[in-house]
């Protein structure tokens, strides 16, 4: 990251940054935790006691409407990080703004899910498919929101700062993270939603 | 993420042109002023530097092994005799749960965590860590993650599942009092230490070796403790999701492990197993490290065939995630995945048979010094070879399913685990100590300590092996008089045995103990090089500067600083003699870097890990103190976020034209 500030530049063994590493290495450990919650959840999605099974509730349209509204905060945030590697601040913040927003309504549309699920009958204590589906959705739903929190928080900092372009690797770390957690969105929309029990 | 950087001053460097600049704390999100305190209990509780937090990981565990070792002597007195009194039935059940869980999560992990914490920096020629802040933030969630695991003692009973925890028995049926919960949310915290932990040091080994040292030429505790980094970093998510599961069921009704509804008990033990299996390499490959590095100096050889210990242990790393259903043989798995998991089970003896013929050779013809750290190690190769044999039996599914929960498989895993993992610990104390405090642990009273843990560990583990034969059933809190049988292999004679044994083993104990503080009182300081070692971390003074090297030394060997002492005579092809240690050691000094940047100490890690176990109680007894522990976070990561990024400029007198000197700079 040699044009970031003088005393970044620093000389690594493999040529990636500390932080660049890390973040890839997070992001691996990252996809065990998913994998332990989508297996958990590919065990119990028939197990549905007397409660709703997946056919009676899922709104397959709706889904994939929000679905396609995370897949293109994806496109925005590629434009931040771009933006960011031009130095163009204002670029950053309007595209970071933009992911946020974007990502604040898929998590909407997966409260208005939940919502309604819930009032169809499926509670987090029905069945091991609710326990199951409701655990694994919510993880993700969490991990979106940190991601908002994270993007915003970045806006912020972003309009203190006076070096343009200082936060560049900051906004590609962020938008590793963005990009693993939608392309995590994009196995469980399939493995949940749209594969039939 | 980033420190900021302040020149540290550099007193002890004569090259130095002028006085130090002053540090002066600058403005930070928060209530206190930036901590830069050098000595006092701020130094620590603030510290960022790898070496301290190493010492801190340490000294918790020593204590978690203390209490972990008093749980276990409870546990023999009370299986001593025929219907013991010692402890009642719920009681037993606490102390062996919590017995495994201090030893595995609080005594090995962090103690392995400790040394690969201080001694890796300095075994690849780095400063300090890559992300300094981060290694803090560890510390004190294992800590607090100890803590709260342990809390449950006194607020209704700790966890009395059993370390691995198996369901139905973790269901709030079977154990209504909070320590499961205690025992789930801590281990969750302590699991972050370790997932921070292994992506820190991994980043560090890749990232940040001393110019010329390739991959191999890296030291070999450097090399297997990276393979146990990579192991924490895929198998602690797993537990991750375990755990989690566990809390939803026991705080929010969740019904993941409820048979009446229909759940399937084998999902715990497989998300267990998964994790625990390559738990298990977690807690021996550290100190199959330590002895690789003990033996060679103190044979006066190089390592025999270092490639293939590299490479037998990265094999162990791959291979260690295909074995973990041979802890299932008994549920009922079917023939075919038996058969799989039979097979992958013999086969990782093969890498693990593969390192204790390099031990072997690199003893054969070599000038051998029996200190106390070269006779743990050659503990660790007899004691480890029996373990590794009885778990060869193991994978035979047919002879393990006589065997499952039997004292049998007690003995297996305290011969691999006592004699292997806390043996080569041991052998990392004597081999160590001088380089971490500056002085030599008595070794007169290391021999003691050595021979007692070995008869008292044999004395120990050795008859379990004829008691699971015999068909004595682990975790059963008493045995009759009626049923123990008769001749030589009754039980009863061997219970005995076995507890004389565990009290020889805490005297062994004791004489370290009191080593400590009879070499902590000692006024006599150790020489530079006592043992007239082989790898970086001795290329620098005992205990090394903050900032570990005054140079950063260029790498040419494997073994370098032994080859910087030592050349090989071209006429007769022996190694004589061509620098001292101290000479070595001044020539690092002349070349001292004129611009050495230190992470500055920070007190954001230790807030936001105070955080967590506000959460975990919370969780536990009240939602609004779940909320406070939230604000606690958050307030600390915005805290740690917004520390000044980087220095100012008025900071620095000119560039820094070494790359190494800048390179710990992101935290």
């Amino acid at each position: 990251m040699a044009e970031t500030t003088t005393h970044d530049a620093h000389v690594s063994s493999t040529g990636l940054s500390n932080v660049k590493l890390g973040m890839w290495l997070f992001l691996g450990s990252e996809c065990l935790l998913f994998g332990g919650l989508i297996s958990t959840y590919m065990l119990y999605r028939g197990r549905v006691s007397d409660g709703p099974t997946p056919e009676q509730i899922y709104d397959i349209p709706f889904t994939s409407v929000s679905s396609f509204v995370l897949l293109m905060s994806s496109l925005t945030m590629v434009l931040a990080v771009s933006a960011a590697q031009k130095k163009d601040d204002r670029g950053v913040n309007l595209w970071l703004t933009t992911t946020a927003l974007l990502g604040a309504t898929f998590v909407g549309g997966q409260v208005y899910e939940f919502t309604a699920f819930y009032n169809e009958g499926l509670g987090f204590s029905t069945s091991l498919f609710g326990s199951s589906f409701y655990t694994l959705t919510g993880f993700h739903g969490v991990h979106v929101t940190v991601g908002i929190i994270m993007l915003l928080a970045l806006v912020a900092i972003n309009k203190r700062s006076s070096v343009p372009g200082s936060k560049s690797e900051t906004v590609e770390m962020i938008g590793l993270y963005w990009h693993f957690v939608d392309i995590v969105w994009i196995i469980i929309f399939t493995l949940v939603y749209l594969i039939p029990v | 993420m980033a420190i900021i950087e302040r020149p540290t001053p550099v007193l002890d460097i004569p090259a130095l042109p002028a006085a130090p600049p002053a540090i002066t704390p600058s403005r930070t999100f928060g209530a206190l002023k930036r901590p830069v305190a050098s000595t006092g209990w701020k130094s620590w509780l603030f510290t960022v530097d790898h070496k301290k937090i190493g010492l801190m990981y340490g000294a918790t565990a020593l204590f978690f092994f203390i209490v972990g070792g008093l749980e276990a002597v409870l546990i023999r007195l009370q299986l001593a005799a025929p219907e013991g009194k010692v402890l009642n039935a719920d009681l037993y059940n606490q102390m062996f749960t919590m017995h495994a869980t201090t030893m595995v999560f609080l005594f090995v992990m962090p103690m392995a965590a400790g040394f690969a914490n201080y001694f890796i920096p300095l075994q690849i020629g780095a400063r300090d860590v890559a992300f300094p802040r981060i290694n803090a933030f560890g510390f004190w969630c294992f800590l607090g993650g100890g803590i709260v695991i342990n809390l449950a003692w006194f607020l209704g009973g700790a966890a009395d599942g059993g370390w691995f925890m198996y369901a139905p028995n973790s269901g709030p049926v079977f154990s209504p009092s909070n320590g499961i919960d205690f025992w789930a949310l801590g281990l969750q915290i302590a699991g972050i230490a370790s997932l921070t932990g292994a992506i820190n040091l991994i980043v560090t080994v890749l990232n940040m070796r001393a110019p010329g040292m390739s991959l191999m030429k890296m030291p070999v505790f450097t090399w297997l403790v990276t393979v146990v980094q990579f192991l924490l970093l895929f198998a602690i998510p797993v537990i991750t999701v375990a755990l989690f599961l566990l809390t939803f069921q026991r705080s929010f009704g969740a019904q993941f492990f409820d048979v009446a509804a229909g759940a399937d008990p084998l999902l715990w033990q497989h998300l267990f197993w998964i994790f625990g299996h390559p738990e298990v390499y977690v807690l021996i490959l550290p100190s199959f490290g330590i002895v690789s590095e003990v033996l060679p100096v103190f044979s006066r050889k190089p390592l025999f065939g270092y490639p293939f210990v590299v490479f037998s242990g990265a094999a162990i790393g791959f291979v260690g995630w295909g074995v973990w259903a041979h802890h299932m043989f008994a549920s009922g798995l079917g023939p075919v995945s038996v058969a799989v998991f039979s097979v992958a089970t013999m086969a990782i003896a093969v890498p693990t048979g593969v390192k204790i013929i390099n031990w072997t050779l690199t003893m054969w013809g070599g000038k051998l010094v029996f200190s106390t750290a070269m006779k743990f190690a050659v503990g660790l190769i007899l004691l480890f070879t029996i373990g590794g044999l009885s778990g060869v039996t193991h994978s035979v599914a047919p002879s393990d399913t006589q065997q499952t929960d039997t004292y049998y498989i007690v003995a297996h895993f305290h011969y691999v685990l006592f004699g292997g993992s806390v043996f080569g610990l041991f052998a990392g104390f004597y081999y160590w100590w001088p380089k971490m405090f500056g002085k030599l642990l008595n070794e007169r009273l290391g021999s003691l300590n050595f021979w007692f843990m070995v008869i008292g560990m044999n004395l120990t583990f050795g008859p379990m092996h004829i008691l699971g034969l015999q068909g004595q059933p682990r975790r059963m809190y008493q045995w009759t008089e009626a049923r123990a049988g008769e001749g030589f292999f009754n039980i009863a004679f061997w219970n005995l045995v076995a507890s004389i044994g565990s009290l020889v083993l805490a005297v062994g104990i004791l004489f370290f103990l009191i080593n400590i503080v009879v070499t902590t009182r000692s006024k006599v300081r150790a020489p530079l090089d006592p043992w007239n070692a082989r790898s970086l971390e001795w290329m620098t003074s005992n205990p090394p500067k903050e900032h570990n090297f005054d140079s950063i030394p260029k790498v040419e060997h494997l073994d370098e600083f032994f080859h910087r002492k030592y050349e090989e005579d071209p006429v007769t092809h022996t190694m004589r003699e061509v620098a001292t240690a101290e000479q070595v050691l001044a020539e690092l000094e002349r070349n001292a870097d004129p611009h050495i940047h230190m992470p500055s100490p920070s007190y954001w890690p230790l807030v936001l890990a105070v955080g967590l176990p506000v959460i975990a109680l919370g969780v536990i007894y009240s939602t609004t103190v779940a909320i406070v522990g939230g604000f606690i976070v958050l307030y600390a990561i915005y805290g740690w976020a917004l520390e000044p990024a980087t220095a100012v400029a008025s900071d620095f007198d000119t560039p820094s034209t070494n790359g190494h000197a800048v390179s710990t700079t992101h935290g």
